[in-house]
This record gives structure tokens, C-alpha cells and sequence, in this order.
């Protein structure tokens, strides 16, 4: 297959630079089954963009695709121009793709400082001689570490909270230790797996604020599935509907909202006659 | 300055200092009291034989629980790595020994656990390029079978030296020239071994293992087995490469395990492939489980108690192993069963608001909440 020229919704300030994420005809069977299919999506170095759809529309199994947690059947996800063909989950990460995930993945037994460190294992490094002789750069790195942890928590105003148990917080704030966790890996693009899921509306507004000042902080693109349709078409640059595996719409939040097909998926037909 | 820093520290990280303190401190002082005691002859004979034992298993049980609770994975081949390191210590021993007339028992012992933690380790590394790239329980099926190989090979492996040089024959012992000097025996085992190994010296290998194993897990490295094992693909999507780090806890346990086994094995004047059965690896788990997963303090006490015991209750050396399961398994329903843990709670619970209560009357009643 030729690559499409993306019918593209990138924010004009991103316009001249290479887009942080492109899929070309990005596809996945199960067994026959097309969970995703012929998905094409670009995103902008600085943008915000929402991928919505109905339950079961293979939202999260793009995440997988992107993170490298499936291998694509077709197609190619691109990350700043580089194909992540054959790569690990891991190779992924290092090349700038971060995510949260829809059911919490969080390391429950550490403490909410160490799960941030974790984050930082790529960043911060000394190898493990240097951990287990406890060598002077051992000592400048821990602290490097933890000044940069503190930083980071400090997002959302989570400092106090760095020695509990992750396993012990409160649903939003592991929702919101992911995303400092994810972010404490340095990536260009932050993928947000139903950020605001379980949040009550005034939790979901501080979040949506959140979200903008981390990509204005950060200068990186987010990519978020949501089903709180006040949050996307809050804070979304552009939005990409899915349903039954392929991309039905795409386009501004104003867009997507007059859009039929849209509609029709979210409501049902209306019927003739 | 000191005292400062330390009021300054978070609470976790306080927390960590003190159980680390603790568990250097137990063992230390252990050591100063048996040594007194050793040199008031204040010991009975069964106890001192059994010193150097338990230094061995300590550092087993220690290193077992870096596999089994930091990184995960279960492994049920220990004891296979300790053989290596028994059978490799007595070679290497009896080599220097005749070879090279090195006298210094001491200099030929820190040589012989060195050799045999790094052949340990060697096994380590091939057992785990494999195994540990899978996800699943096949690193417990594989170390399973690993012990039981391990066992077999050196049932028929004889190692003679002559001339100052080492001999090796599989199967066919009349493989090796004449006139040599058998070191293992096959079947036999390790033969005329002379036992140098010390007290002092396991004490020392405890405290190595202990430094090893506490400021592995306190690190960059240990963080990362430990995101490993509480959630894979979390971790990976992290950027931390699982393989290399459940590998890195898998080797520094085996070669932990190697120079234990070296230990144990020139603590006597043989060893025999049947000392190192499956059910010593099980008797390793045992003391990790007992002692609590991820819990280093618990792997040292379950470890001596566990190994004085046996010799304590000497008549009923038969029940054991029928002891041993009934234990393994109440205390899996005690730790693991929500039930249970909540009925024991609530038993527990009036002792420690008693506590609490006289804590905070001494205090002023400050700090009850």
C-alpha cells in the first residue's frame, strides 16, 4: 500500500515540524477479527489530540500497537520520522512513547517516590557495582534522582504523598502518579489511557487544566482516549473518532460534534420512515 | 551533623536505615556472642559442628529470596548451585593444595569460594539467557530439572590431579591416567577434603551477601527487579529492560549460592551428590517463605532456627519434612487468606491499642490518634 498523505488536524504551529507520531495503515487481526484497522493518524510536536469511540472500538489496542505492546499486521507507526518496525516495548519507550494505562498499572508494593524513580531509570543512570559498592557517584545520582522525583510530583502537588505506598492512595491520585511517572521518562509523546476514569467533575477539571500546562511545561504531544466528553472537547486540538476498529471521523472538537457518522455511532440510526 | 541527617530523612527512607541497621546489627552481635562463647568453651560440641552450616544457609536463604522475593521468579534449583560451588571449592582446594603447595589454609579457602561462586554463576548465566526471556513459571521448571542434572553429572564425574595437573572423566573412571590423586570420586562424592573452612569466615561472607543484597535492592538496579516483578509490562513501558534485570538477580543469587556451597563443602571431609537434592532446594525455600518474601531479617532467622531444629529434635528427625509442610502451609493461609489475616487482626488488635496506650501516656498521650 501507498502511504496516505494523512488527511491531517495538526495545530498550525506544528506544521513545519516532523509530526511526533504518524501511522500509516496501522492494522491488527486477532484471529480474523480486525480490532484495528487501516488506522491513519498524525500528531503534531506540540499537540493535544483525543481518540474517542464506543466501547470495544479497539482504543486501547491502538495504545498496544503504539507502545509496542502488540505487533502490528499492517501497516507502520512512525515516531519522529523513525519506524518502530521490529522494536520492544522497551526500544519504544527509549525513543520517546510514555503511557498510562486504562486499569492502573502502578508497582504497588514501592512507594510513590520510588514509582517515579522507576520513571527516571533511563534518565538517571549508574550501573549496579556502583549501587552495590556505593560509590560517590552512587550518592550523586540517588540525589539527582530524588530532587528530580520531588519536581515532578510536584505537578500535581503530590510532595507530601511521596513516601506512601502507591497500593495505599486513593484512585485519582494513582491516576495521577502514572501520568507523573510516565512523564518522569522524558517522552515527546504521552499517551493517556481514560485519564479522568473514576475522577469526580471537579477532580476531571483540575486534570484538564493539568494536561494543558503539562504540554505547555513539557512541550510534548498527548494523546488521550477519554470517555468524559467535557474533557476532550475541553482541551483537545483535534479529535479522532474510532468505532468497530476504523477511523469514522477526524477533525476540531466542533467538528466531530455535527458529525453524523459520529453521531450514529455514539446514538444508533435513526429510524426511517 | 549525623543525628541530623537523619532527623531530615523521609520516613521511608528512616524506616529502611533502621531495618538495615537492625539486621547488620543482629547478625554482628550474634557473631561477638558465639565467639565469646567459643573461646570460654561455653558451646556444646553439636553447635559449634553446625556454625559454618548456618552461615551456608544463611546466605542461601538470603540470595534465594533476591530471586524469589524482589524479583519474582521461582526458582527451585538452589540447591544445584550450591553443589556446583561445593564440588568446585573441593577441586580447587585439593588442586592448590597439591599442585602448588599453598599451606595457607585461609588464602586456599577465600580462592576456593571464589572459584566456585564464579562457576556458580557461569551456570547462571546459561540457565537464565533462555529461561528468563519467557514469561510464565519456566524458570521453576527448569532450575527443577537444572538441580536434578546437576546432581546426576557429578554422580559420574571424576576429577583425579597428578603432576600438578587436573584430570576430568565422565562415566568411565579408568579413563584417567594412573597414579593420580582422586578429588572426586563419583558417586563418593568429593573425597579427602580437608575442612578449612571457618566461622570467621562464613561470618564475613554473611556480611558480604548482606552488603550485596541490602544496597542491591536500595538502588537503581534493585528498584528496577523490584518494578519488574510488581508489574512487567508497566515496567517495560517504563523503559526497563525485564530480562536484564530479572538476569541480574538470578546470577548474583547463583553466585551467592556458589560460594556458599564452597563453604559448606570444605566444612567436611566429604561431599556427596545426595546432600544437594531437590529437597534441599525446597528446604531453601522453606526458610525464604518462613522468613518472609522480600524480608532478608527473616530469611536469617528462619534459616538458623530452621537448621538448629533438625538437631535439636534429633528423635523426631523422621517428622520433618511432615512438619515442614504443615508449617509452609499455615503459614500461606495466615499471611495470604483475607480471613484469616483479619481474624488474627482483630486478636491482635486489642494488644497493640494497649500498647499504644501506654506508649502515649509516657509520651504525654501526644501521639495517639
Amino acid at each position: 500500500m501507498v502511504p496516505v498523505p494523512s488527511h491531517s488536524i495538526i495545530p498550525e504551529r506544528d506544521v513545519d515540524e516532523i509530526p511526533v507520531m504518524e501511522t500509516r495503515h496501522l492494522g491488527i487481526e486477532f484471529g480474523g477479527l480486525k480490532a484495528v484497522d487501516d488506522f491513519n493518524l498524525t500528531i503534531g510536536k506540540t499537540e493535544i489530540a483525543g481518540l474517542i469511540g464506543p466501547n470495544g472500538a479497539g482504543k486501547t489496542t491502538v495504545f498496544n500497537l503504539l507502545t509496542k505492546v502488540y505487533e502490528p499486521t499492517t501497516g507502520a507507526v512512525l515516531i519522529n520520522g523513525q519506524d518502530l518496525h521490529g522494536m520492544s516495548i522497551v526500544q519504544a519507550s527509549r525513543l520517546g512513547i510514555a503511557r498510562t494505562f486504562q486499569n492502573i498499572r502502578l508497582f504497588d508494593k514501592m512507594t510513590v517516590e520510588e514509582n517515579v524513580r522507576i520513571g527516571l531509570h533511563n534518565q538517571i543512570r549508574y550501573d549496579m557495582f556502583t549501587g552495590i559498592l556505593r560509590l560517590p557517584r552512587y550518592w550523586k545520582q540517588e540525589k539527582r534522582q530524588h530532587e528530580r522525583a520531588m519536581e515532578l510530583l510536584d505537578i500535581f502537588g503530590m510532595q507530601d504523598l511521596a513516601d506512601e505506598t502507591a497500593g495505599s492512595l486513593p484512585y485519582g491520585a494513582q491516576r495521577r502518579l502514572e501520568i507523573v511517572r510516565a512523564l518522569a521518562t522524558d517522552p515527546k509523546l504521552l499517551l493517556l489511557d481514560e485519564p479522568a476514569a473514576g475522577m469526580n467533575p471537579h477532580e476531571t477539571e483540575e486534570l484538564m487544566e493539568n494536561i494543558a500546562k503539562i504540554r505547555d511545561q513539557f512541550q510534548i504531544a498527548i494523546l488521550l482516549i477519554e470517555h468524559d466528553m467535557s474533557l476532550v472537547m475541553g482541551v483537545c486540538e483535534g479529535i479522532c473518532v474510532l468505532n468497530f476498529g476504523k477511523v469514522i471521523a477526524k477533525g476540531t472538537a466542533d467538528e466531530i460534534q455535527a458529525n453524523p457518522a459520529v453521531i450514529e455511532a455514539y446514538l444508533g440510526k435513526k429510524k426511517e420512515g | 551533623m549525623r543525628k541530623c541527617e537523619v532527623r531530615n530523612m523521609t520516613k521511608a527512607k528512616r524506616k529502611r536505615l533502621i531495618y538495615n541497621l537492625v539486621t547488620f546489627g543482629l547478625v554482628i552481635v550474634a557473631f561477638i556472642i558465639l565467639e565469646n562463647m567459643i573461646s570460654a568453651k561455653a558451646i556444646s560440641r553439636s553447635l559449634k559442628g553446625q556454625l559454618v552450616p548456618i552461615c551456608a544457609w544463611i546466605i542461601m536463604a538470603v540470595s534465594l529470596n533476591l530471586v524469589i522475593g524482589f524479583s519474582g521468579e521461582l526458582s527451585l534449583g538452589h540447591a544445584g548451585f550450591m553443589s556446583i560451588g561445593a564440588y568446585t571449592g573441593a577441586v580447587v582446594s585439593g588442586w592448590l593444595l597439591s599442585a602448588f603447595d599453598m599451606q595457607d589454609p585461609l588464602l586456599r579457602l577465600v580462592l576456593a569460594i571464589l572459584a566456585g561462586g564464579i562457576l556458580a554463576g557461569i551456570f547462571g548465566v546459561l540457565i537464565g539467557i533462555p529461561v528468563l526471556r519467557l514469561r510464565g513459571d519456566y524458570l521453576a521448571i527448569v532450575t527443577l530439572a537444572f538441580g536434578e542434572i546437576i546432581r546426576n553429572l557429578v554422580n559420574v564425574l571424576y576429577i583425579g590431579t597428578a603432576d600438578g595437573k587436573l584430570h576430568f572423566a565422565f562415566l568411565n573412571k579408568e579413563k584417567l591416567p594412573a597414579g593420580v590423586t582422586m578429588l572426586v570420586d563419583g558417586a563418593k562424592g568429593a573425597v579427602k577434603i580437608k575442612p578449612i573452612s571457618t566461622f570467621e569466615v562464613g561470618f564475613v561472607l554473611i556480611l558480604i551477601t548482606l552488603i550485596v543484597v541490602l544496597n542491591l535492592v536500595n538502588s537503581r538496579a534493585g528498584r528496577a527487579i523490584q518494578a519488574t516483578r510488581d508489574n512487567r509490562i508497566a515496567a517495560e513501558s517504563m523503559g526497563v529492560s525485564v530480562t536484564k534485570y530479572k538476569m541480574m538477580a538470578f546470577v548474583t543469587a547463583a553466585v551467592l549460592a556458589g560460594m556458599a556451597g564452597a563453604l559448606y563443602g570444605l566444612n567436611s571431609s566429604t561431599v556427596v551428590p545426595t546432600q544437594f537434592t531437590f529437597n534441599q532446594s525446597i528446604n531453601v525455600l522453606v526458610f525464604v517463605v518462613l522468613g518472609g518474601l522480600g524480608n532478608v531479617l527473616g530469611s536469617i532467622i528462619s534459616a538458623t532456627f530452621l537448621t538448629i531444629l533438625p538437631e535439636v529434635l534429633r528423635e523426631f528427625a523422621d517428622y520433618r519434612m511432615l512438619v515442614y509442610a504443615v508449617v509452609l502451609i499455615l503459614v500461606m493461609i495466615f499471611t495470604n487468606n483475607p480471613t484469616t489475616r483479619a481474624f488474627v487482626n482483630r486478636l491482635a488488635s486489642p494488644a497493640k491499642k494497649l500498647v499504644r496506650k501506654n506508649r502515649g501516656e509516657t509520651a504525654g498521650g501526644g501521639d495517639v490518634k
